[in-house]
């Protein structure tokens, strides 16, 4: 599945890193926040919506460590940020998707409003399809489920693709392999939402 | 607008190199892309389960309908049942009034644009910004979209700089990564100052309340989510039962539209989410009826509430493409477009509109939901009949088809008339206002003696077996040899053919404008003058008379409620052979022999529309032809059609040249000094283009060629 997803992923257009833990998620984003001049001045900010990956982490050391991050997302903040991190719950393998629960704005807000979207996933939480994800996460769960495949695009100039009109430029989806102890899907969900 | 008007709005469109650029590039491009997008899925199967999924609800609509506003209220929706148009723009200017609300975007909605609700809002002092980036270069410059999902396909990059220019004053260059960046800039501000959004939905979730949308700019995801109200307005036929009914729809929606195999975002909305202020979201839904349940009130058109807007229909077909969608279309554009404009708007309007469909079929064999497109097409052609008659041309002209003396005692005195015109077999030139019809191609001169004069002189030896030989207008009167073919090709395999004096025109083109009373009495005729069981075949060699014969007779007949001919036109339908298929069966059987050994040299072949979609012969005559020793080029575009369309060519003569140029193109593009075809109206307008181009290709019936081939 992992396989697909990468090559279905890369083929709407995301960028795609597999890492081994969050240490190295980390020294991802590092990098990324760099490139896009993310640095601790006014616009030139990133933030990051609340999600499982940070917990467990100290947001100051985070916070020293990438300059210019935000953790309090607010519409401002966001629609001035030049990236949002956020954490999708699924990926579906078929279509290169990322799937999550974003009934919480801020997840909304810096995963559509920044040119750069940041997305975590972990590696063992990949369903085949579509059919598949709704059963794991049916509509019934959440308020708005938001999936996304690639970043932003239109075509409707000339049908020339072009990529970022109200969304993203650049999609980043960075796969962390061991972050949950227990590498079952279904379990690791029904714990969650406990 | 009607006649005239309409008349010149599509001489004009067909002037206009813009549309006819853009959408015959999209043409192309398309079904590569489609087809890639479907690989490895098996796409047969996914049409039927999206048609069955989309019939259930089409036949549930009322029930979905409670059940929908049941789990979203549940949830902390307000869900508002719209019976008409005016009650959907009225809730939505209440609630704008109500709310305070100076400013609103939109994301696309082909619903809201049915309803005109842009210019009721803006009449009330309502700023409403589109936000598609399609849309809102349609709404700047004042215009309606020309096609369901690329609403500016008609305008280039140049048109649309100078559209943005004026809109933020400053020249702007047709770079359109900077023209996209400009409108990202410029709606970013509207969507921060807007106090509502309207979105539309593709999917309407009965069992939970959810609403699907898709979208690739991510303007829908903004409309949802920053203004602190959402309104969704969504036609009853976007509901679907469970969440599992979602996936068919989401596989196919994306890959017909734009051959994607998923677009960036979907949005699954199930309840009032969490706005930007922290408070949950004002959620409203305007179930919004407008005839819809009128639709699924009847029983032959309720399968129109299957489209998923995906616009296919439009893609592939040979009209639109030359012609875009302000001519074929009104809100809803294309094939399905016009059905739709006569439920949802009003049967008048598509009046003139259905009549650019030249009926090739193309729209059903793509059509993700199975609607049959083509059919509907000619059912509202029979409704507007009815209600309003017939044009008085047509009148004239079937009140002649519909007497057998009558029609061929005047085709025999205009073979007589038309000598003034005719040289070599063509007519090349016609008078005054036909001219038109003679514009891109020569007409076949009307012969003096017809088939049915002939055959009687023709030397048969006598055998057991024996056919009947059906020959349709244009062999009868028009190509007379081709007729002589099938007999000595039918003698050779030990059968005697018949030519019954009493056959005549197979009814098609009365049926397709309309006429069934008329198409019923030629069916009576032809039912009367075939009805001899002990005839084994009734053989064709033109399709439209073939389908005629085998399916359309007892359609006819029992709309028309002549139930004593219906087990006579299943009896005669039992017995009905097209000729290529025959044959080869014939020479599977080693009754007939094709000539062993022989290098024939390249031929290409022309599908005929209904020889490839209604009979799915299309291999015989291939195989044939081959078999006999011709090295077969396929050409680009083979199952398109030529543009011939029955009458279509004296409707819309100057449509039906474009197309004809397309194909001879493509027919050129192979190199082949030949071309097979197994239509003899295909003949007729291949023949004729070629004739006014001068070219040396020959157009052959397969029909013409095959006595070379046997032994």
């Amino acid at each position: 599945m992992w396989k697909e997803f990468r090559a279905r992923a890369l083929q709407a257009g995301a960028e795609v890193e597999r890492v081994a833990g969050r240490a190295e998620a980390l020294d991802v984003i590092e990098r990324v926040l760099a490139a896009e001049g993310v640095c601790d001045a006014p616009g030139r900010e990133a933030v990051w919506a609340p999600c499982p990956f940070l917990q467990g982490l100290d947001a100051e050391t985070v916070l020293e460590r990438l300059p210019g991050l935000r953790f309090d997302v607010t519409l401002a903040r966001a629609a001035g940020a030049l990236v949002g991190i956020s954490q999708a719950d699924w990926g579906i393998a078929d279509t290169g998707t990322l799937a999550q629960d974003c009934g919480a704005v801020a997840q909304r807000l810096v995963s559509t409003l920044p040119g750069t979207h940041l997305a975590l996933l972990e590696a063992d939480r990949l369903v085949p399809d579509l059919a598949t994800y709704l059963s794991v996460q049916p509509p019934t769960g959440a308020d708005y489920l938001g999936l996304i495949t690639g970043p932003s695009r239109t075509a409707d100039i000339e049908r020339v693709l072009t990529i970022g009109v109200h969304g993203p430029r650049r999609l980043v989806v960075v796969v962390v392999d061991g972050l949950t102890p227990n590498p079952s899907p279904l379990p690791a969900e029904s714990r969650r939402r406990a | 607008m009607s006649g005239k008007g309409f008349r010149r709005s599509v001489t004009q469109a067909l002037a206009n190199p813009t549309i006819s650029d853009a959408l015959g590039r999209f043409s192309e491009a398309y079904p590569v892309s489609r087809a890639q997008a479907y690989e490895g899925i098996d796409i047969e199967q996914l049409r039927d389960l999206v048609a069955e999924r989309k019939g259930y609800a089409a036949l549930h609509l009322d029930e979905l309908a409670e059940q929908f506003t049941r789990a979203a209220q549940s949830r902390g929706v307000t869900v508002y049942r719209a019976n008409s148009a005016q009650e959907a723009r009225r809730y939505v200017l209440d609630l704008c009034r109500e709310r305070g609300v100076r400013r609103l975007v939109k994301s696309k909605s082909m619903a809201t644009e049915e309803i005109h609700l842009n210019g009721y809002l803006e009449a009330a002092g309502i700023t409403c910004t589109e936000t598609d980036l399609g849309e809102w270069i349609i709404q700047l410059c004042g215009q309606r979209p020309s096609h369901m999902v690329m609403p500016a396909i008609h305008l280039t990059k140049e048109q649309v700089a100078d559209i943005f220019s004026k809109e933020v004053d400053e020249r702007l260059s047709s770079d359109i990564p900077r023209l996209v960046a400009v409108a990202r800039e410029r709606l970013r501000g509207a969507f921060l100052e807007a106090d509502l959004g309207i979105t539309g939905a593709n999917v309407a979730i009965a069992q939970t309340g959810t609403l699907a949308i898709l979208s690739n700019e991510g303007n829908a995801r903004l409309v949802a989510t920053l203004p602190p109200i959402h309104v969704a307005i969504v036609g009853l036929e976007k509901l679907v039962a469970t969440p599992q009914d979602l996936v068919p729809i989401v596989r196919s929606l994306p890959r017909s539209a734009t051959g994607q195999l998923l677009t960036s975002y979907l949005s699954l909305i199930s309840g009032p989410a969490q706005n930007v202020d922290g408070a949950p979201k004002e959620l409203h839904v305007v179930l919004m009826d407008n005839h819809r349940s009128d639709l699924a009130a009847d029983p032959v058109f309720r399968q129109a509430l299957q489209c998923i807007r995906c616009a296919s229909c439009l893609n592939v077909c040979p009209v639109f493409r030359l012609v875009g969608g302000h001519v074929f279309g009104d809100v809803y554009t294309g094939g399905i477009g016009t059905i739709l404009t006569a439920w949802f708007d009003e049967l008048q309007k598509s009046s003139d509109i259905q009549g650019l469909c030249i009926q090739c079929g193309k729209c059903n064999e793509v059509c993700p939901a199975r609607i049959d497109i083509a059919g509907l097409i000619v059912h509202l052609r029979q409704r507007l009949a009815e209600r309003e008659g017939l044009a008085l041309l047509q009148r004239v002209a079937f009140s002649v088809v519909n007497d057998r003396r009558t029609f061929h005692r005047m085709l025999r005195t205009a073979a007589v008339a038309q000598k003034p015109l005719a040289r070599n077999g063509f007519v090349r030139h016609l008078p005054l206002f036909l001219t038109s019809v003679t514009g891109e191609r020569s007409l076949p001169a009307i012969v003096e003696r017809p088939l049915r004069d002939v055959m009687p002189a023709l030397a048969q030896p006598e055998a057991a077996e024996k056919a009947f030989i059906f020959a349709g207008c244009l062999i009868d009167f028009g190509y007379p040899g081709m007729g002589e073919s099938m007999v000595r090709v039918l003698n050779r395999a030990g059968i005697e053919v018949a030519f019954p004096d009493g056959q005549t025109c197979c009814g098609a083109p009365a049926r397709l404008s309309g006429a069934l009373d008329v198409a019923a009495n030629n069916a009576v005729d032809n039912l009367r003058a075939l009805a001899d069981p002990q005839v084994r075949y009734v053989v064709s060699a033109c399709p439209t008379c073939t389908v005629s014969l085998q399916d359309d007779f007892e359609a006819v007949l029992t709309a028309q409620g002549r139930q004593e001919w219906l087990e006579p036109a299943r009896e005669l339908a039992s017995r009905v052979v097209d000729f290529s298929t025959l044959v080869r069966r014939l020479v599977e059987a080693g009754r007939l022999r094709l000539r062993p050994g022989r290098s024939l040299g390249p031929i290409t072949y022309h599908d005929s529309c209904h020889y490839r979609r209604t009979l799915h012969a299309e291999q015989n005559p291939r195989a044939l032809l081959q078999g006999g020793g011709y090295q077969l080029t396929e050409m680009a575009e083979s199952d398109v059609c030529c543009g011939m369309g029955g009458s279509y060519l004296l409707k819309h003569p100057q449509v039906s040249g474009r197309i004809l140029r397309r194909k001879l193109d493509n027919i050129r593009a192979t190199g082949a000094p030949l071309v097979a075809t197994d239509c003899p109206g295909c003949v007729l307008q291949l023949r004729g283009g070629l004739d006014k181009t001068g070219e040396p290709v020959q157009v052959r019936h397969t029909v013409e060629l095959l006595e070379e081939l046997l032994e």
